[in-house]
């Protein structure tokens, strides 16, 4: 971990990425008969072709982020392309194709935002979105994000460590862990109208990985605020854990006594556990969890780490637990 | 000079083999050209897999096509067709042991004996083996009647492939559920045709 100090040398490359988006995102579109998942038809490449490049931005207000404190943590692999973190998603609220969050993204309405803190607290509130960060120090964490479908990212998230937030509801000795859910929305989000998952869309964490430093509620990446297709206005982000432990798009928080439910587990326990920690000793009954696809790369020769290489700072948490038991 | 049915016969097939290799002509286009998705093999194997899969399916469907229809012809396009699905099969897997497995092969003697949803796919692929080195005129002759038996293991092939697609996704709806159904409608047509050779539907003549 490189704790450096403050830059601000980013933002133009941001542009030059997102000026060719346009181009790609027409084959992409003319591909989606070829390519299955991508359910758009070859019909709907053309009327989109003209507007392409504002398909990209349909995807959530994105502007830039003030006073980002620069890599607080940082690491030394290279990250991956703005385009690929916006363009390949796990987002079922907008469909379970990788692109469907970008192309049906841009529906949601993330202003205004309120998030719900409550439970077994002494300060239950409602924030505004914009009053839940607005005396907190934005922080980018750079951070390797492992799929449970054994691929990953690196991505510069910019967000505030959720302990700041959790603290100021002033949570009571009774509460054991915390409960996020995401908005439920299904006129703005196509997926909630089918069967995928059991809406709302719902995570938990211990208290104490809650609290840990390392876990985030992330506002915005690339120095920006989050696109619709990576959770906004705010997500989770632990990035210790399988990315879908990251809720999107959290409009409670809740201070429980009992372990909650999670929405992968009640659609599959025996594939999906509460803790899923990344670790690759413990495979998916479908799939071995030994290595990962760094993406783009095509192949999976990428050794995933256990704890996703963050075991330093979390295996502690879990001294004494039966990990397998306890995927 | 032969008649223009005739010479429409002779230019369908061709174009139906160039078509079918438009999938891979695109694939190919896209991944060179860099307009793939954030994951090209994940691109390459799901591509891959559905048009083995649509092949299968549509190999399949010859037959109740000409019965229902009673277009004969229809005939002469099956072992293209179930020659482009083993085709895509084929690429399919190796991009599986490329992309996932990285040739590791007692890996993937592990994911067949441990994962159903690969075992279902190698099972699938396997039974499609047999039957594509069979399908040559030579074979055809050499078998005999016992051809025909040794192809109906295309139906296990469907079935498997099947499997192998609506166990790999993480949940089971959409396309792995209407393929499957796709198939169910194919195999329903035999069933009813093996019971009741005439039940309600006009039979044709067995030459046109």
């Amino acid at each position: 971990m490189l704790i450096r100090k403050p830059s601000d040398i980013r933002s133009s490359e941001i542009t030059d990425e997102r000026w060719y988006l346009g181009r790609r995102e027409f084959f992409r579109l003319a591909g989606g008969l070829l390519i299955p998942g991508a359910a758009g038809a070859l019909a709907g490449a053309c009327s989109d072709a003209s507007s392409a490049a504002g398909l990209s931005d349909g995807g959530g207000g994105q502007s830039p982020l003030q006073n980002v404190k620069a890599k607080v943590i940082n690491t030394d692999e290279p990250l991956n392309r703005f385009e690929d973190i916006t363009s390949y998603n796990n987002f079922y609220e907008f469909g379970t194709g990788k692109n469907d969050p970008q192309r049906y993204g841009g529906s949601l309405k993330t202003s205004p935002w309120t998030v719900k803190i409550d439970g077994l607290c002494n300060k239950p509130a409602s924030y505004h979105l914009e009053d839940l960060i607005k005396d907190q120090q934005l922080e980018e964490r750079i951070y390797r994000l492992r799929c449970v479908e054994a691929w990953s990212m690196v991505i510069p998230w910019v967000g505030i460590p959720l302990s700041t937030v959790l603290n100021r509801a002033e949570p009571q000795g009774k509460a054991k862990y915390v409960a996020f859910t995401t908005l439920f929305r299904p006129g703005e989000m196509p997926g909630q109208r089918t069967d995928s998952l059991q809406w709302p869309y719902v995570e938990g964490l211990r208290m104490d990985e809650a609290m840990h430093p390392l876990t985030i509620l992330a506002v915005g990446l690339y120095g920006k605020t989050l696109m619709n297709q990576n959770g906004a206005p705010i997500r989770l982000v632990v990035p210790w854990k399988y990315g879908f432990k990251g809720i999107k798009s959290i409009v409670q928080i809740k201070f429980v006594e009992k372990q909650p439910p999670t929405a992968w587990s009640i659609s599959n326990p025996q594939e999906y556990g509460f803790y899923s920690n990344v670790n690759p000793e413990v495979d998916h009954p479908r799939w071995s969890q030994a290595r990962e696809k760094r993406l783009p790369s095509l192949f999976a020769t990428y050794k995933t780490q256990m704890f996703n290489g963050y075991g330093d700072q979390v295996a502690s948490m879990y001294a004494g637990m039966d990990l397998k038991r306890n995927y | 000079m032969p008649s223009p049915l005739t010479l429409m016969r002779r230019l369908v097939k061709p174009v139906v083999f160039v078509l079918a290799l438009v999938p891979l002509a695109a694939l190919i286009f896209f991944v060179l050209t860099g307009r793939t998705s954030a994951n090209p093999a994940e691109d390459i194997l799901l591509t891959t897999g559905i048009w083995a899969l649509r092949f299968l399916l549509a190999t399949l469907a010859i037959t109740p096509l000409r019965r229902l229809t009673g277009w004969n012809t229809l005939i002469q396009y099956r072992r293209m067709l179930g020659l482009f699905a083993f085709f895509y099969a084929t690429v399919h897997l190796f991009s599986y042991i490329a992309f996932d497995r990285f040739f590791a092969f007692g890996e993937i003697l592990a994911d067949v004996a441990k994962r159903p949803f690969i075992t279902a796919g190698m099972t699938a692929f396997f039974f499609m083996l047999p039957l594509a080195v069979t399908s040559t005129k030579g074979w055809i002759r050499r078998l005999g009647r016992r051809w025909q038996t040794l192809h109906r293991l295309v139906y296990v092939s469907a079935l498997a492939a099947c499997l192998h697609f609506v166990w790999k996704v993480k949940v089971v709806i959409g396309e792995p559920v209407y393929y499957a159904a796709i198939l169910a409608v194919l195999l329903a047509f035999r069933l009813l045709w093996r019971f009741r050779p005439s039940g309600g539907i006009r039979r044709q003549p067995a030459r046109a």
